[in-house]
């Protein structure tokens, strides 16, 4: 490795010509990763919309098993995230490193409800039976539904399948996103991070902002309608 | 000849570091390229020596070395590493990395760590994707077509994860090269300037970055049908086996330009070089690349014509699989127009180009064929679709490679390979190579389907020459392992610009190049084939073996640095 010539910053690579140059390359770089997200979700976006096409009462009754307040309160804590990271970049460009920390704490406790509320989801389906295809059982009560009343439904376990592999996939990148956010607490501790250098927060924030937005995507297709 | 041109610089991306350990965590685009290069190296030795397996037992009819079930799994072995482990980064990875970020005259890639990176998720991949031999069965071919591929062993399980994972490798290899050539380029280096290999790693990484994430879901998906009974593609739970297969071609059909577009890549230069002329056509070469990239997103129906998509669907998938033929022919009449007047010099790497310009063309008309409705259904499954893609892969990927290989191996090693060895091993290669698979269109236009392991007696004749092609393609490819691995230690060192070539690895590095590539940032003040704007190289007669290198050699004497 080449040792930084005098009078560069220390976060500016030698293979580099500019902090300007290695930010653009890093929110370029950024920018595409995130392309490459949403079509690794179009997917099951796919299968979603040709399934519900080909089985639209499926839909509707399996879709009254999910709880859409839980849904909806998950939406709330995740857009509220996405504030406070946004909000955290704002603080660390006006080189207020306290306010960057909190923002950051905050999004982090966000994204911990968040994934309380979907550990209640789960293990509440997984007592009723409701497991993707082939294992889906049925039994008793959940949430004031007979379950017995949804062991026929053909077809009926299909839409679980998508629900939990798109929901799981979805927390998976939210558990992903609270690693980072954990790392990028560390850093700013030790100070890191300044007006002039706020690079991986910045890129995190648009995961982030990502994460969200796939999520407005899911509850209402999966919960609401 | 300059004698002094033909003495290695004291200290190159080789020896300044000399640990294993260096190797291993290192961040240089070129000694990652390197370690690529073995690694893909030992895939195709791999994926090759299950090929010669294939051909062994199709050399006469009934069991011959293997039953059924073996000879399934050793096809499907020998497809998925070839595919996954070998062409895909085979040029990108190797060359790409290694050269790429030269020819751009930056210091390196734009995400170096992620290179690295890159590569070992290649290796873990592989990896995981081997392990399935030893658990067992994998059976129903590179495009383990659902409900099949689930209903059978276990090994499925580690195949798709390997294939997910190998796929990441691609998608950061290929983010990686579209940022750097976004953001990295020298001064002077305009988008008209570039060489036409960036141009046409630049399409491939965009299909890299577009399509990788779909196989990827689409192998999760598989995996968890076998794993947790999901049911997405299995009829019995209301899924749909031919959504698997729009979403498995949906990558595959573009991961066949991911295959292919960085041999037109190697091809355009080594045109250019060897024939001492501007690649004729340069923009229009160059965006038959991006266009070529674009329309394979939207062809990949073609391989369902028999799956029951609606006629109007195959129609339109037909029509635009004709289209596809005009930018790939763009670039083929270029090739031609570019020796037509240039010096064509005949050496090993331009023997390979020629060849690409048989081989290939054949494997497109072929393809073009395939596309047309009435001949798929007649020719769907048989010899013909197994010989047509091996014209284009191993016709145009392998050999592309190859000449690749050889024309940037001075570059590389710093050595020069015996050129006899090599005009005779390319020579087999060509004449391996069209016995192997020339006879398997006339097997397959007359019905002979693909994936059996025995056959009627009137198919032996074609599959005896078949097998006899695959051995002296064999035997040429050993010779070039075997020349390659000699001149490391007996070559003669190479000198800077041995071709006489004007792209920047060539004329502004050392050979091998500097840790750093360049210790000034090249400032780029003409394109990359202006022969006639390169006095320095051609003026006073020679081919351009003493070439001048600019700086001139650095690290000769330290003290002038």
């Amino acid at each position: 490795m080449a040792q930084p010539a005098a009078g560069q910053p220390a976060h500016l690579k030698h293979y580099f010509v500019s902090s300007d140059q290695q930010f653009d390359a890093a929110k370029m770089g950024m920018w595409l990763f995130l392309i490459t997200e949403i079509l690794l979700f179009s997917g099951m976006f796919v299968a979603y919309t040709v399934y519900r096409v080909w089985h639209p009462e499926v839909f509707e009754a399996a879709s009254d098993l999910l709880d859409w307040k839980l849904g909806g309160i998950n939406t709330l804590v995740l857009l509220g995230s996405s504030f406070t990271v946004a909000y955290g970049i704002q603080r660390i460009q006006r080189g207020d490193r306290k306010g960057l920390i909190i923002n950051l704490l905050l999004t982090l406790l966000c994204a911990a409800i968040f994934m309380g509320i979907k550990y209640v989801e789960y293990s509440g389906k997984f007592e009723a039976g409701i497991f993707p295809g082939g294992n889906f059982a049925p039994v008793g009560d959940y949430h004031g539904h007979d379950m017995a009343n949804y062991a026929d439904i053909l077809f009926l376990p299909q839409f679980f399948s998508i629900y939990f592999v798109m929901t799981g996939i979805h927390g998976f990148h939210v558990l992903v996103g609270m690693g980072v956010f954990t790392w990028l607490v560390i850093r700013s501790f030790k100070g890191d991070f300044s007006p002039e250098y706020y690079t991986p927060i910045e890129l995190t924030g648009l995961y982030w902002h990502l994460v969200d937005i796939i999520w407005i995507f899911l509850f209402p297709l999966l919960y609401l309608i | 000849m300059h004698a002094s041109s033909a003495a290695a610089p004291a200290v190159h991306y080789l020896n300044n570091e000399k640990t294993i350990r260096s190797w291993l965590t290192t961040v240089d685009h070129k000694r990652i390229g390197m370690m690529y290069l073995v690694a893909v190296s030992l895939a195709f030795l791999a994926g090759g020596i299950l090929a010669l397996l294939v051909r062994t037992e199709l050399a006469a009819p009934g069991e011959t070395i293997m039953g059924p079930d073996a000879y399934n799994q050793t096809f499907t072995l020998h497809a998925v590493l070839m595919v996954f482990a070998f062409i895909i980064p085979a040029i990108p990875a190797v060359m790409g990395n290694f050269v790429l970020p030269i020819q751009l005259g930056a210091k390196d890639v734009a995400f170096p760590r992620l290179n690295l990176a890159s590569f070992y998720i290649y290796l873990i991949g592989a990896v995981i994707a081997l392990t399935a031999v030893v658990v067992g069965r994998v059976d129903g071919g590179w495009t383990f077509y659902a409900p099949y591929s689930t209903s059978v062993g276990n090994g499925i399980l580690f195949i798709t994860m390997g294939v997910f994972v190998m796929g990441f490798s691609s998608i950061l290899t290929g983010l990686n090269f579209i940022v750097t050539v976004h953001k990295m380029r020298a001064p002077g280096l305009t988008w008209t300037r570039l060489p036409l290999f960036v141009w046409s790693i630049y399409a491939t990484s965009i299909v890299q970055v577009l399509a990788t994430p779909v196989i990827g879901i689409t192998m999760l998906l598989l995996f968890l049908e076998k794993l947790l009974g999901i049911g997405i593609f299995d009829p019995a739970l209301g899924g749909d086996p031919v959504l698997f297969q729009h979403f498995f071609w949906f990558y595959s059909h573009p991961a066949v330009y991911i295959m292919i577009l960085p041999a037109f890549g190697v091809i355009s230069d080594l045109m250019g070089t060897f024939s001492r002329n501007r690649v004729q056509g340069y923009k229009f070469v160059a965006l038959s690349s991006v266009a070529i990239a674009f329309l394979g997103f939207l062809v990949w129906g073609h391989h369902m014509f028999v799956s029951g998509q609606s006629a109007v669907s195959s129609i339109v998938f037909s029509l635009i699989t004709y289209l596809i033929g005009i930018p790939t022919g763009v670039k083929v009449i270029n090739w031609v127009l570019t020796m037509y007047r240039g010096s064509v010099w005949l050496q090993t790497p331009m023997l390979y180009a020629l060849m690409f310009l048989i081989t290939f063309s054949i494997g497109g008309f072929t393809g073009i064929m395939l596309g047309v409705l009435a001949i798929d259904v007649h020719l769907h499954d048989t010899y013909f679709v197994v010989a047509h893609f091996h014209y284009v892969m191993m016709g145009g990927n392998v050999i592309a490679a190859l000449g690749g290989l050889h024309y940037w191996w001075p570059k590389m090693t710093g050595k020069m390979y015996n050129e006899t060895a090599g005009r005779i091993a390319a020579a087999l290669v060509f004449i391996g190579f069209n016995l192997t698979f020339f006879p398997q269109f006339i097997m397959g236009s007359r019905g002979m389907p693909r994936r059996y392991y025995d056959y009627l007696p009137e198919f032996e004749i074609y599959h005896q020459l078949s097998t006899m092609g695959s051995y002296i393609l064999g035997i040429g490819l050993f010779m070039i392992l075997g020349y390659l691995l000699v001149s490391l230690f007996k070559g003669r060192v190479a000198p800077a610009n041995p071709w006489g070539a004007l792209t920047l690895e060539w004329t502004h590095t050392t050979t091998p190049p500097d840790p750093h590539n360049f210790h000034h940032t090249p400032v780029v003040t003409r394109g990359p084939y202006d022969y006639h704007l390169a006095p320095e190289l051609f003026a006073d007669g020679h081919s351009g073996d003493g070439a001048n290198v600019s700086p001139e050699s650095v690290h000769r004497s330290p003290s002038e640095a």
